[in-house]
């Protein structure tokens, strides 16, 4: 099993998601960064439905108590197995007893640990994604264990891949959302023409961005919301809802992020630089 | 031949909305709910589809992001012309305790005041009628609850709490609602319910569905302590109200 030596600054486990029960409330949840998650899982032969660790800013110290293999992806940051220095997207073998420290995220927000097989805890609906109070904590506690199959032979078919480099794309794809026709000429012209910057504002739930445009006055009557809705506020504010968001608003919905787009606001922090861009 | 009541509207690559005309209305929830019943039993059947009902709006969603939404979108009106009325759906009422005394009702006694009735008269308002639950959102478990009367109808706090205790029943303009878990909110408490509402550990992890009824039923401190040990042990009947069958 992993044993979490030291959390880092918020991780958690995360698969694909949690599916068939929104209409409850409940959030779909999963990797914000589907991409590198689904990298991960490939270089690993693993079913892509397999959760790994999701890391922010700053990485975990962890235990490996079992042989398997594990790589990492997503945002590149700064981690050593033992006393080696590990490069992304690329598969190891871990030794049983080996400890795997890891340092700042350097480019990017987030960072996928994946183990051969994935880690194994109890789904939960579906989905090992933790989301309070779906799961009983937000995120990995230090000195708590996952489980997962102890694995000595792996021969990978692709050792490695590069790394994808889309971090720093600045274009969101985004296609109206269900109340686009609310927005005047001069809105669209803000939303449109604006460069927008990451606010601090920003969670798994949601991501505020800045400056503010021309709000919305009308109320709509509650109604569904998705990963990737943009929601603006009578005051103006621009409100990205992430994996995390919750299922109903009251905030008209005027565009709609593509997947791609979705996972890139997964790796943008504070203060980078984003743009819409009519897909 | 009748014509869908619905508009559609994109709702990215991946989703379309329809969109009911825009009130809170019995005869169309139940119109968008057998709709969807029949979506997800023919046409949009499987895993792939998920559907979020809420008030006036239906939402459809499908997780592959290989589906031809635009197709789909022509064939929603030719599908809604061949599904039965109303047809088979069940729908449920359920009764929930809620202990409207102090330490619960923290707000209690100033609303009652804001709405120029007593106490007890607004209990008895609050308690004495079914809800209609128009959709679950915002958290898992938070139901949207149709069917205040106006005399009940107050806007929110100016200043919204921190920390609403979880199963707090609040009140704030046309809606009243149940918190399932604690959590920031701006509505004016009136007492709390002692049963959960929401368990990830059954399937389905909410036993109320878009659709159904509620009744609060208020009760004592005693009471509360005896059906809040009902909700722990999960013995609570939330049909009947209490673990105890009261009809034979």
């Amino acid at each position: 099993m992993l044993r979490i030596l030291r959390t880092g600054f918020f991780t958690s486990l995360q698969d694909r998601g949690r599916f068939h029960y929104r209409h409850f409330g409940v959030p779909v949840s999963g990797a914000m960064d589907q991409i590198a998650l689904d990298r991960a899982n490939a270089l690993l032969e693993n079913d892509p439905d397999a959760a790994a660790l999701e890391i922010t800013m700053q990485g975990p110290e962890l235990e490996f108590t079992e042989p398997t293999f594990i790589v990492l992806s997503g945002a590149s940051l700064e981690a050593r197995l033992g006393e080696d220095p590990l490069e992304m997207n690329r598969v190891y073998p871990v030794a049983a007893g080996a400890v795997l420290t890891c340092g700042h995220v350097m480019e990017g927000l987030r960072t996928y640990i994946s183990v051969k097989g994935g880690f194994l805890s109890e789904p939960i609906l579906g989905s090992r994604s933790q989301y309070y109070p779906v799961t009983s904590e937000r995120s990995l506690l230090k000195g708590s264990t996952l489980p997962y199959e102890a694995c000595e032979e792996f021969s990978p078919k692709l050792l490695k891949v590069s790394s994808p480099g889309y971090f720093k794309e600045q274009e969101l794809r985004v296609f109206p959302g269900p109340d686009f026709e609310l927005l005047t000429e001069r809105q669209l012209q803000q939303l449109f023409e604006t460069e927008f910057s990451v606010s601090k504002e920003h969670d798994r739930m949601a991501c505020q961005i800045t400056p503010s445009i021309e709000g919305i006055g009308t109320n709509i009557i509650t109604s569904a919301t998705l990963p990737g809705t943009v929601q603006l506020t009578p005051a103006g504010t621009l409100i990205i809802l992430m994996r995390d968001g919750q299922t109903t608003g009251g905030y008209p919905r005027i565009l709609q992020l593509d997947s791609h787009s979705l996972d890139l606001m997964g790796q943008k922090r504070f203060g980078d630089r984003i743009r819409f861009r009519r897909a | 031949m009748k014509s869908p009541p619905f508009q559609i509207k994109p709702y990215g690559p991946d989703a379309l909305l329809l969109e009911w005309p825009k009130k809170v209305d019995l005869d169309i929830l139940m119109d968008i709910l057998s709709f969807q019943q029949y979506l997800s039993k023919n046409h949009l059947a499987g895993d792939a589809w998920e559907f979020v009902p809420v008030y006036h709006s239906l939402t459809v969603i499908n997780r592959t992001g290989e589906a031809e939404m635009e197709a789909i979108a022509q064939r929603l009106p030719e599908w809604y012309r061949s599904c039965p009325e109303h047809g088979g759906l069940k729908t449920t009422r359920w009764e929930l305790p809620v202990c409207y005394e102090a330490p619960f009702g923290l707000d209690l006694a100033n609303t009652a005041q804001r709405l120029k009735i007593t106490p007890e008269a607004l209990v008895e308002m609050h308690s004495g009628r079914d809800y209609r639950v128009y959709g679950i959102g915002f958290l898992p478990g938070f139901l949207y609850l149709g069917g205040i009367p106006e005399a009940l109808q107050i806007p929110r706090r100016e200043e919204p709490r921190l920390k609403v205790p979880r199963g707090s029943v609040g009140l704030a303009g046309l809606q009243t609602g149940v918190y399932p878990q604690e959590s920031p909110g701006g509505w004016h408490i009136i007492g709390n319910c002692p049963v959960p509402l929401f368990d990830a550990h059954k399937d389905p992890p909410c036993l109320v569905s878009p659709g159904d009824q509620i009744r609060f039923r208020s009760v004592s401190k005693g009471e509360y302590e005896l059906h809040k040990l009902e909700g722990e042990v999960g013995i609570y009947n939330y049909k009947k109200g209490s673990s105890h069958a009261q009809d034979s």
